[in-house]
């Protein structure tokens, strides 16, 4: 395995020093490293991170493999300085099984990009009816610890509470797509004063909020662990507050649209913006920064969706919900959260990266850039600006909210135990470095 | 205009514009032969993804009037049954040379993305989307209470009169309505004073915002009102717990006999049809000699020859004649 020496970088923003990869490991941290044969990447002016964890990405395969496969969505992970994923369960068929979950990672395994860790559903096809064989999941091959039927909530609360309980035994941890089914059907954008001009039905925050209350009473009341997938309003950012002040063991993230974006972009009936939940309000956003900022919301989550042109190039209506967001998620919180002040780099290492490894129980990712430490790493350009070509980017799917957009930050290398699979911008093909070293 | 999409688009010398040129085309329509040379060689086409007689066959005689060629596209019996989808579509009427394209669709926002997702150049018509927007509703709406609580314009005067200090109830489910929404954008903008009427289940949250007032009591607002606007009221609201039951609904928010009576002498009672008789308005009110039913849908030819005029042959004065 090629030895690298990170020279000049600056470990979450510290002042630059070096970094020397060796075998799978950080061998050495400090200035002046040098090592016989050793490729010297020039670091100056760069951020080194650990590498980022995503709580939350779609990955389409098995069933969409017109939208994403596992190969093209961990590439793109890759590519956004991820070097863990968390594969949700809604593919086709659903991972509500041992043998899905660990074909997913089987596939991740073989892609080689990213760990992938596939999320097993709560319950049976995602139905909401009958609870799927969360323990088979948790001891297969896949060692699943998250569970979800993201997309859909676990809306009965008996139905939620045995979930929460019953993942005690492996320490697992239910993350809720929190929404009200009832107070959302037919649901198309935040409910407020542009749902009533444009005349689609609303998705109000309430429907959130209602079930982010209960679940943090039931999992106070059973003792349990929840996570809260995207976060989007001000008022659940309240109730989570709350929860944590009593010592709740509840845990959230949010997305990084939901950090930068408004409803008021829906005005043009742009698809590309159909996400849920909802792009909502400036004070929306800004509740969600502070709450960030604060660790109310432990994570970034991407909730990278991707949907193929079919599914987005229609009206809005007829449009699946969802954004891609693993290629943009760095860019993004440097300019919501970093160059307003609100984090530090190292706070950007917490929340997307250690935090997230922390909740899904991965014991590899998420650690301290020191000697001994996994040598799985994350290159950040801060002063990079680049704008956003949906057909160039490493997902298949272009449903990009940010196509056009000047980003601001860049990630420039990605490690994964010691090897590259982003360098220099451009992507590390696995099988190639086999043959001879990563150029 | 290069579109027409939502009652907002337009301003208020061009809702002038739209309602002067309409009752120009009106005057056209009283001579013995209707038919204007104005359109020839255009080709409209009528895409209706939503059945909708009434509309169509008004946009059809209203292009027709003006020796356009109709093409009428409805989703039942096309490829649209089939799962072709909105931009297939567009493409293929873009490849026939659509100058103009109707549309009524089911999804709120669809004439926006026709207009402006580059499927199609030619000039794109809203008419009715969804629970967005009915714009030449409203402007039928306008030249009718025009005529009946302003007056024509003048011989002589360069623009007809706004509708400035009119009192327009609108009254029903305001949720669902498109036609609603565009009334209260197009009144505001000629300058009328616009209460709508609804329980509070119908009326959106967000209204607050708009440029009208709100009431959830029908018979205190009754008095004073120049024209009182009927929304019909969907039966499968019905179940959906927007109100207990039909019989309370029209109680509540229905015009009767015992309401006409609270009108002034002049207050004209108008609805965009289809009726549902004996709901929100009673046989009484509909067919009572202050109702405009019948005039709206003959003013919605003379609308919508003034809009596909403006729209494809430019300005007002030349060729009406």
């Amino acid at each position: 395995m090629t030895t690298y020496v990170l020279r000049g970088v600056r470990p979450l923003g510290a002042d630059p020093t070096d970094l020397l990869l060796r075998d799978g490991t950080i061998a050495d941290v400090g200035p002046g490293l040098a090592a016989d044969g050793a490729v010297l990447v020039d670091g100056t002016g760069l951020v080194a991170l650990p590498g980022f964890v995503d709580l939350h990405t779609h990955l389409r395969e098995p069933g969409r493999e017109d939208a994403e496969t596992v190969a093209s969505g961990t590439r793109a992970a890759a590519a956004g300085g991820f070097t863990a994923v968390h594969a949700m369960a809604n593919t086709e068929p659903v991972a509500d099984t041992a043998g899905v979950v660990e074909q997913v990672w089987r596939l991740g395994r073989e892609a080689a990009w990213v760990d992938v860790h596939p999320v097993g559903a709560v319950t049976v096809g995602l139905a909401g009816e009958r609870l799927a064989e969360l323990g088979a999941m948790a001891d297969s091959a896949a060692r699943v610890r998250v569970f979800s039927d993201d997309g859909h909530c676990v809306a009965d609360a008996v139905l939620m509470r045995r979930a929460l309980e019953y993942v005690k035994a492996f320490d697992g941890v239910i993350a809720q797509h929190a929404q009200e089914p009832r107070l959302t059907h037919g649901a198309q954008m935040h409910e407020g004063e542009l749902s009533a001009v444009l005349g689609l039905a609303g998705w109000p925050a309430v429907a959130e909020e209602a079930i982010v209350a209960r679940d943090v009473l039931l999992a106070q009341h059973v003792g349990s662990r929840l996570h809260v997938c995207h976060v989007s309003s001000a008022g659940s950012v309240e109730i989570l507050r709350w929860a944590k002040a009593r010592g709740v063991a509840v845990t959230a993230e949010v997305t990084p649209h939901h950090l930068l974006l408004t409803h008021d972009l829906v005005r043009g009936y742009d698809p590309r913006l159909k996400v849920n939940p909802p792009l909502r309000t400036a004070d929306d956003v800004a509740a969600l920064r502070g709450a960030l900022a604060d660790g109310t919301i432990d994570a970034v989550a991407t909730d990278h969706a991707p949907h193929t042109s079919e599914d987005k190039d229609c009206e809005w209506q007829a449009a699946a919900m969802g954004m891609t967001g693993l290629e943009t998620a760095l860019s993004v919180v440097q300019e919501a959260m970093v160059e307003t002040g609100l984090l530090d780099w190292a706070g950007v290492a917490d929340r997307m990266s250690t935090r997230p490894a922390r909740i899904g129980r991965l014991a590899e990712h998420g650690q301290p850039l020191l000697a001994g430490s996994p040598a799985t790493l994350t290159l950040v350009d801060p002063a990079a600006r680049w704008d956003v070509d949906p057909a160039v980017m490493a997902t298949a799917s272009r449903n990009t909210p940010f196509a056009g957009r000047r980003m601001h930050g860049r990630v420039v290398a990605t490690f994964l135990r010691g090897r590259p699979t982003l360098l220099d911008g451009r992507l590390q093909d696995a099988t190639a470095q086999g043959a001879g070293g990563a150029r | 205009m290069r579109h027409l999409l939502s009652a907002g688009d337009l301003d208020h010398d061009t809702a002038l514009l739209v309602l002067d040129t309409a009752e120009q085309m009106a005057a056209t329509q009283q001579r013995e032969i209707k038919k204007l040379p104005t359109l020839r060689g255009r080709t409209v086409v009528n895409l209706f993804f939503e059945d909708s007689t009434r509309t169509r066959i008004s946009f059809e005689a209203a292009a027709k009037r003006l020796s356009a060629d109709v093409i009428n596209f409805s989703a039942k019996g096309s490829s649209l049954a089939k799962g072709e989808s909105l931009k297939d579509t567009a493409l293929t009427l873009q490849a026939m040379g659509a100058d103009a394209v109707v549309i009524r669709h089911q999804a709120s926002g669809a004439p926006h993305r026709l207009a402006t997702a580059g499927w199609v150049h030619g000039c794109v018509v809203n008419a009715g989307d969804g629970t967005h927007e009915h714009p030449t509703q409203a402007l039928l709406d306008a030249v009718t209470m025009r005529h009946h609580l302003v007056g024509m314009r003048r011989p002589g005067a360069a623009a007809g009169r706004d509708l400035a200090g009119r009192r327009v109830l609108i009254v029903g489910d305001v949720l669902h309505s498109r036609v609603a929404r565009s009334n209260v954008l197009l009144l505001h903008t000629l300058g009328a004073d616009v209460t709508l009427v609804a329980p509070p289940t119908l009326l959106p949250v967000g209204v607050d915002s708009w440029p009208c007032a709100t009431s959830y009591d029908l018979d205190a607002s009754l008095p004073g009102a120049d024209a009182v606007m009927m929304l019909r009221v969907q039966a499968e609201r019905m179940h959906a717990a927007y109100f207990p039951s039909a019989r309370e609904y029209s109680r509540r928010y229905g015009l009767d006999a015992r309401r006409l009576r609270l009108l002034d002498e002049h207050t004209i009672v108008m609805h965009p049809g289809p009726m549902n008789r004996g709901l929100e308005i009673s046989a009484d009110a509909a067919d009572c000699a202050r109702s405009t039913i019948v005039e709206q849908v003959g003013n919605g030819v003379s609308v919508r020859m003034a809009v596909l005029y403006l729209l494809l042959a430019g300005s007002a004065d030349e060729g009406i004649r």
